[in-house]
């Protein structure tokens, strides 16, 4: 044997083999760490532009979980109010004249109105709802904490600058030292932006909230979960374990790996066609917006669902008919519930693709603009995706900052519904 | 025809059975059938059987995998099927309990009866058919849920037992006849995939005995066993015998020797060869039987 090998060596020349090899492996190593590097350098490239796309969101809308407030002393005087109606009195002249104490130089209408400017509308709103809750608030003066205007808390958060001229910014000098003054006597304070996560959309920056497109989000959600699971399931099983395996079989599948690759927009057009137009639902409700989502997310589910049956050995189908199992026996007591989590999986990725989707809830009018938060299925509704886009719009700068807090949110979210998808493949996930 | 040769043939056999050893010789001078002959030799058929097999064809699309089989199975007698691989041996063993209707484009012509049913006949109901007909296939696959669970699925899914006690009865009966209740007794809420290679297969019998079938088909029961796991299912294989029909096909030409009867040799679809075991391994009729067996191929 070694009188064999060394005579092959020979023919090869006066190097031998093992010379051969050698030369040769140096350029091997430099080949494998180039490869190497390429694929790092793609992973640290990739992360780069995430964690600049992050990072660039966070900077940005950081600040909008933080918001001004300007201490009023609220004389709730009793001539304005009726006892029988509390509800109709004129709040928007106890804030009035409350601000109007804070700067006696303000003497000329023009003064007034700018002075009347530095506190939000929705002081108003806020006192109305103290006196309802608590009337015998009348007739006592009361330091209270109201929001400050937009342009305001803009102000204080440095995102209106000093340094350009005054008709070129949304804060005149003249309410800037007024703003100055506040903050000097201790009247302006930044808090917890409660408001962000209570209140519908509103045109004032200060009064808009996510509240109403996360109930949104949650209501199509759940009615797309509600339809498209099921159904999803129902017809991947059907395919999978039931249907002969001929032509229509094959046709089946190309069209549903088809319809998953079709761009939504088009689901939208064929809800405003079918849901809307046809069967005459309302407009703009998440019972719409679901059944658009789940027509475009039952491909999915239905791939993620015959995937996880196919992944199921064929063994235990065996074993469960080897013994007198029915078909359905067959799938019910046995290869449904070890797909299960496969499909859940696939189910949760379908709704996280599900909650970030825009587009299709535009046709069905999923885009208007909505304060009142919605409580159930049928009434309008607007959904996270579509509230960002809608702020993206507004060039008011404080919508600029809630854009970007609205992104951090749905990011968040998205983040948990992926991770539960993973915490659920770990946990259940079975090796064969 | 070679049916006659064949028929011919039996008679000598049966003739030799019944005389003395000594005119043992006798059969053994007879030509040995050339390896071109494809018909049938020896005694493919017994005087009380449990199942009967006719004329058997099973088509794969286009592919004829069995060819015209025809053979009876005893009642209380261990058959052992062998032959090289892709041979057709699980192919027609599949056929005895009809899992073969779960093969796309599997296609089964001729009689199989089990006693006086046709199994594939029309009318006749798989479910029923399996459980009198078990099967226990090559690779152990418990079912991944408890010990207790693996065994009473059957009787459950079959309404076998009337109340939980009579379950239990059954599935500690079970794992007794299969050799396993004293190991596993104080386990039985654990999950069957957990046990050993050999006690997932002694398992799997437990199962398939649980449903009290007649006739209890094994695919090559052993092959993924090591040797002493493989000598404790043997052994059960000789003691389930009394109570079961057992059909077993195997690689092994040592165990077929050890565990069967009688044994029947297929080569590419054909059945070749079928006769007393004893007799097969020492005196083979067909040229290609003794190939196979004195290792020639295979």
């Amino acid at each position: 044997m070694n009188e064999e090998k060394s005579g092959q060596m020979n023919e090869l020349g006066d190097m031998g083999a093992m010379a051969w090899v050698n030369a040769g492996l140096t350029a091997r190593y430099r080949r494998e760490r180039r490869f190497k590097f390429f694929g790092l350098a793609a992973i640290a490239a990739s992360l780069m532009f995430l964690v600049l796309l992050l990072g660039a969101i966070a900077i940005k809308g950081y600040t909008a979980f933080r918001q001004t407030q300007i201490l009023l002393d609220i004389h709730f005087a009793p001539a304005v109010f009726d006892v029988h109606n509390l509800a109709s009195a004129n709040y928007a002249a106890l804030v009035r004249d409350a601000t109007l104490s804070l700067f006696p130089q303000a003497m000329d209408r023009q003064d007034r109105r700018a002075a009347i400017k530095l506190v939000s509308i929705g002081a108003a709103y806020q006192l109305q709802e103290m006196v309802t809750r608590k009337p015998e608030l009348i007739g006592a003066t009361k330091p209270i904490w109201v929001l400050a205007a937009g342009e305001v808390d803009m102000f204080v958060k440095g995102h209106i600058s000093r340094d350009v001229t005054e008709n070129e910014r949304r804060i005149s000098d003249k309410q800037a030292t007024w703003i100055d003054q506040l903050a000097a006597s201790g009247r302006l304070r930044q808090t917890f932006n409660a408001t962000f996560f209570q209140a519908g959309d509103s045109r004032e920056s200060e009064l808009a909230g996510i509240r109403g497109a996360v109930m949104g989000s949650f209501f199509t959600l759940a009615v797309t979960l509600a339809f498209s699971f099921p159904i999803g399931v129902a017809a991947a099983v059907y395919l999978e374990e039931f249907a002969p395996k001929n032509r229509w079989a094959d046709l089946i599948e190309v069209n549903i790996n088809n319809l998953a690759a079709v761009p939504s927009i088009v689901f939208g057009l064929l809800g405003l066609a079918v849901f809307l137009n046809c069967m005459n639902l309302p407009r703009s409700a998440s019972l719409v917006g679901g059944l658009v989502l789940t027509l475009m997310t039952l491909p999915t589910i239905i791939i993620a669902s015959r995937a996880s049956l196919r992944s199921v050995p064929s063994s235990i189908r065996e074993a469960a008919l080897g013994i007198g199992a029915s078909q359905m026996q067959t799938v019910v007591h046995h290869v449904l519930p070890l797909s299960m989590p496969g499909m859940m999986t696939g189910a949760i990725i379908g709704m996280a693709r599900a909650l970030g989707e825009t587009a299709p809830l535009l046709m069905i009018g999923m885009v208007a603009f909505i304060v009142d938060v919605p409580r159930g299925f049928s009434d309008p509704a607007t959904v996270l995706p579509v509230q960002i886009y809608l702020w993206a719009n507004n060039p008011e700068r404080a919508f600029v900052e809630r854009t970007a807090a609205a992104i951090m949110v749905l990011l968040l979210l998205l983040l948990a519904i992926n991770a539960s998808a993973v915490l659920l493949r770990n946990k259940f996930e079975r090796r064969w | 025809m070679t049916m006659i040769l064949d028929v011919a043939l039996g008679m000598a056999e049966v003739a030799a059975v019944k005389r003395s050893g000594a005119d043992m010789a006798v059969v053994a001078e007879v030509r040995k059938v050339d390896r071109d002959q494809r018909q049938t030799v020896g005694l493919p058929f017994v005087e009380a059987p449990r199942m009967i097999c006719r004329e058997v064809n099973v088509y794969y699309g286009d592919k004829h995998a069995i060819k015209n089989v025809s053979i009876d199975v005893g009642k209380n007698e261990v058959l052992a099927m062998i032959g090289p691989s892709g041979c057709g041996k699980s192919t027609f063993l599949r056929c005895l309990n009809r899992m073969n209707d779960t093969v796309a484009g599997c296609r089964v012509t001729g009689d199989i009866l089990l006693d006086d049913l046709n199994i594939y006949d029309r009318k006749v109901d798989v479910v029923p058919l399996r459980a009198r007909v078990g099967m226990v296939f090559q690779k152990p696959n418990p079912f991944p849920k408890s010990i207790f669970d693996n065994v009473a699925y059957g009787p459950k899914i079959h309404g076998l037992a009337a109340s939980r006690a009579e379950l239990q009865d059954i599935v500690e009966s079970s794992l007794q006849k299969a050799g396993l209740w004293d190991e596993v007794s104080d386990r039985l809420d654990q999950p069957g995939t957990g046990l050993s290679g050999g006690q997932q297969q002694r398992l799997c019998i437990a199962r398939a005995i649980a449903v009290r079938p007649e006739v209890i088909l094994m695919d090559e029961p052993c092959s993924a066993l090591d040797p002493i796991a493989t000598a404790t299912v043997e052994d059960l294989i000789t003691e389930l015998k009394a109570q079961y029909t057992i059909v077993i096909v195997t690689h092994n030409m040592q165990q077929a020797a050890r565990v069967s009867q009688r044994t029947a040799y297929f080569h590419l679809g054909d059945l070749v060869e079928v006769g007393s075991t004893d007799r097969i391994f020492t005196n083979p009729r067909h040229q290609l039987t003794e190939d196979y067996i004195t290792g020639r191929f295979g």
